[in-house]
């Protein structure tokens, strides 16, 4: 039996031989800068029921990357991963693309998985903006105070308190839309729950009369009828949905059901609804929107990029998640020409470069024209009011 | 360890399971800190280490659980997120001033013990049931937790702790925290959750459950296991030494969770959900149950398989899923055991040529 023994060995040693080589591999994979193209990294929810959001924001950075580069000049190069929508995979994936050697990042498209990276950020000094991570916990160490920013974290989007106090206002200043104000929001969203909360407060100081106020969460979000019958108990003539449009389409649609016809006003997660499919487009007539983008817009940019994303994703019409993803690279991709960013550059001398030059310069794109951001990283551009009207988006005067 | 005890005796008998354990998490702690040092590591690795560590002290917990008292827990996550809020929010209210291992330390203990009350308040109900009915309601029980947690809203600022329940009425004076924000859960948590601190646990839950196992309490619990009837006959109390196996396992879970929570800036309840509890009874049951070396390789490997699927894009749920089934297909498949107990007994008599069935 000693030939036995000698396989044994052999397996034993070949296997031990195979996870060292496969470790030091996993150790060794960091390369910088070898293709000559900037290397912008990413992540979010590309599997799991948040896969929407992140499959946009990957589809519209790819196609943004392709068109810059195609532009000649300076070349990039995008990695997105994985990370459902959660916060230790986003960590892990975060480890991923600084082992493939990031340079630039576009953070992470949802807001919980962001706030967990964004520490990450600073600790190596890399440069990101998220395309969609709206809460304040992206860019701010002290969420709770607006204090203490990370720096090199910016974001595309809105902030939510931006979003409820703009909401606030637009109510206070229309007063013919509706007087009784109902809101339905989902407590277990950052971004739902981020929004109503400053409304809530701007909405006191305005002193709008919020008659009801109605919640939901994942598990019991697909019959509204208790919240809207109580909303129509209270009296309430305007409905403010500070809500994705999945949600909310069910929303309208049991309104009519119920005959129940107040005016619906939504903010940038209501964009979509027309394109949502199985929804009766005529039940979204009247409804009102703050948002930065409406891929019925007649300029040339939302135009061809409304083309290229739909021919890429097999005739889905972009969102707005796709557009601020769109607009994230682009801003890279200004900035890195403005600072003279070159690929052969660390990580750490480009965050310094995208920093001060991102919170100097202008820059104009699908979500916005004359966007800035402020030192904190957080940007400045207006919503638009929009009001939904044979089934189109007309733009309504401020 | 005893020291007088001779090797041989470490690599037989009962010892040999645990001698094999704690070489296992020494050898790869000791490796790991020289790859990190050396900066060997990668930083996808780096990022992996701490959750692997609170995953493997979990599992331990349950497997304590299902494979030894043999009650079949769906709600172990349940217990790490109640260790996993406890921690972050004492090390969030002690502050920076307190120096993070101090930190590391008291929150840990606090969210074992919080979990261990947690699991006696919950066992006293559970243990009661058999069965199919003992894993529906530790599955039900996860549910209640996470919708308590989900609706908790804990700030604390100058003038101290505000609490408020369902509705968030918490208004924090200028320079508060919210410790616990609702369903959005704990933000801006500092991470002080370290490598070494999660290989200190994990020795720690080892040196726990080999104890409880080989001692008469250990015996009992597995004489409850096998044959209800029999053991209560012979006068052994029930219900206390289940309630014994099941408040350890919480512990254990608690302690995992602190560690865990305080691993990450921010942690949400949604987290500990059935889907958690569940990923952990898989590593307890296709690492063996009551194989506690069996539960840590499990564990490490199902924990890295999808990270290192990566390069499949699209596809990599898809593969981990069916690699899933193929390890249980062939972890059950009698040839392969047959196989596997030959080249087990080869080793074995190698050393010792007790059986002398070799050349």
């Amino acid at each position: 039996m000693k030939n036995v023994r000698f396989i044994k060995a052999l397996i034993s040693s070949a296997v031990a031989v195979t996870l060292t080589v496969s470790l030091a591999a996993c150790g060794g994979a960091q390369q910088k800068g070898g293709s000559g193209a900037i290397k912008i990294g990413g992540s979010g929810p590309l599997t799991g029921p948040a896969a929407v959001y992140g499959n946009a924001v990957k589809a519209a950075a790819e196609l943004a990357v392709e068109e810059v580069n195609a532009k000649g000049g300076l070349q990039f190069e995008l990695d997105f991963e994985d990370d459902t929508h959660d916060a230790e995979k986003a960590v892990t994936a975060y480890g991923v693309l600084k082992d493939w050697g990031m340079q630039v990042s576009l953070a992470t498209v949802t807001s919980a998985p962001g706030a967990a990276v964004s520490p990450m950020y600073k600790d190596d000094h890399i440069f990101a903006i998220t395309p969609s991570g709206s809460s304040l916990a992206i860019i701010y160490q002290d969420p709770d105070n607006a204090a203490n920013p990370y720096g090199n974290v910016f974001q595309m989007c809105f902030t939510d308190p931006n979003q409820g106090i703009a909401s606030a206002d637009y109510l206070k200043a229309h007063s013919d839309l509706g007087s009784k104000i109902a809101v339905i929001y989902k407590n277990d969203d950052n971004y739902s729950s981020g929004i109503f909360a400053k409304f809530s407060n701007q909405a006191a100081a305005n002193g709008l009369d919020v008659v009801y106020t109605g919640t939901f969460d994942d598990s019991n979000a697909s019959d509204f009828t208790v919240q809207l019958k109580q909303a129509q108990d209270a009296g309430a003539d305007l409905i403010f949905l500070p809500i994705y449009y999945d949600p909310a389409s069910l929303i309208l649609t049991q309104a009519n059901q119920m005959g129940y016809a107040p005016t619906f006003f939504g903010v940038d997660g209501m964009d979509g609804i027309l394109t949502l499919e199985g929804f009766d487009t005529s039940l979204a007539e009247g409804v009102y929107l703050l948002t930065p983008f409406s891929a019925d817009a007649t300029d040339d940019l939302t135009k061809n990029f409304t083309a290229n994303y739909k021919a890429k994703m097999n005739g889905e019409v972009p969102n707005q998640f796709a557009a601020d993803a769109y607009d994230c690279v682009y801003a890279i991709a200004q900035a890195c020409e403005a600072a003279g960013v070159t690929a052969d550059m660390s990580a750490s001398d480009i965050c310094d470069k995208m920093t001060s030059q991102f919170s100097s310069m202008t820059f104009n794109g699908l979500t916005g024209q004359n966007v800035t951001w402020s030192a904190n990283g957080e940007v400045s551009k207006s919503p638009k009011a929009v009001v939904i009207q044979n089934g189109v988006y007309v733009g309504v005067e401020n | 360890m005893k020291t007088k005890m001779k090797m041989p005796a470490l690599l037989s008998g009962k010892y040999r399971g645990r001698t094999v354990s704690y070489s296992i998490v020494l050898v790869s702690w000791l490796i790991l800190e020289v790859m990190m040092h050396t900066g060997n590591l990668s930083s996808l690795f780096t990022s992996l280490l701490v959750p692997v560590c609170c995953y493997v002290v979990a599992a331990i917990g349950l497997n304590l659980n299902v494979g030894i008292s043999g009650e079949l827990n769906l709600g172990q996550a349940c217990f790490m997120s109640v260790g996993a809020f406890t921690a972050v929010c004492l090390s969030g209210s002690l502050g920076p001033a307190v120096p993070s291992l101090a930190r590391l330390i008291l929150s840990i203990v606090a969210g074992a013990l919080v979990a261990t009350v947690f699991g006696i308040l919950i066992g006293i109900p559970v243990l009661k049931l058999e069965g199919d009915y003992l894993a529906i309601v530790t599955l039900a029980f996860g549910q209640i937790v996470k919708s308590l947690i989900t609706n908790m809203y804990f700030g604390i600022d100058s003038n101290g702790f505000h609490f408020s329940f369902v509705d968030n009425n918490v208004s924090l004076a200028a320079g508060g925290k919210m410790l616990l924000n609702g369903p959005m859960g704990a933000t801006g948590t500092d991470r002080i959750s370290t490598f070494t601190a999660g290989i200190i646990l994990i020795i720690l839950s080892l040196i726990v459950v080999y104890h409880l196992i080989y001692s008469r309490s250990g015996r009992a619990i597995m004489a409850a296991r096998d044959n209800r009837i029999a053991a209560e006959s012979v006068g052994i109390a029930i219900f206390k030494t289940k309630m014994l196996a099941f408040g350890v396992s919480s512990c254990l879970a608690g302690a995992a969770g602190a560690l865990y929570g305080l691993n990450y800036s921010t942690l949400v309840p949604a987290k500990f959900d059935f889907n958690t509890s569940i990923l952990l009874l898989v590593y307890v049951v296709l690492g063996g149950l009551g194989n506690m070396t069996g539960t840590i390789i499990a564990t490490i490997v199902l924990v890295l398989l999808p990270e290192l699927l990566r390069s499949m894009q699209d596809y990599r749920m898809l593969i981990y899923a069916i690699v899933l089934i193929l390890i249980m297909l062939l972890t059950n498949n009698e040839t392969i055991r047959v196989w596997g107990q030959k080249l087990k007994n080869r080793f074995m008599t190698k050393g010792g040529a007790a059986h002398g069935r070799e050349s």
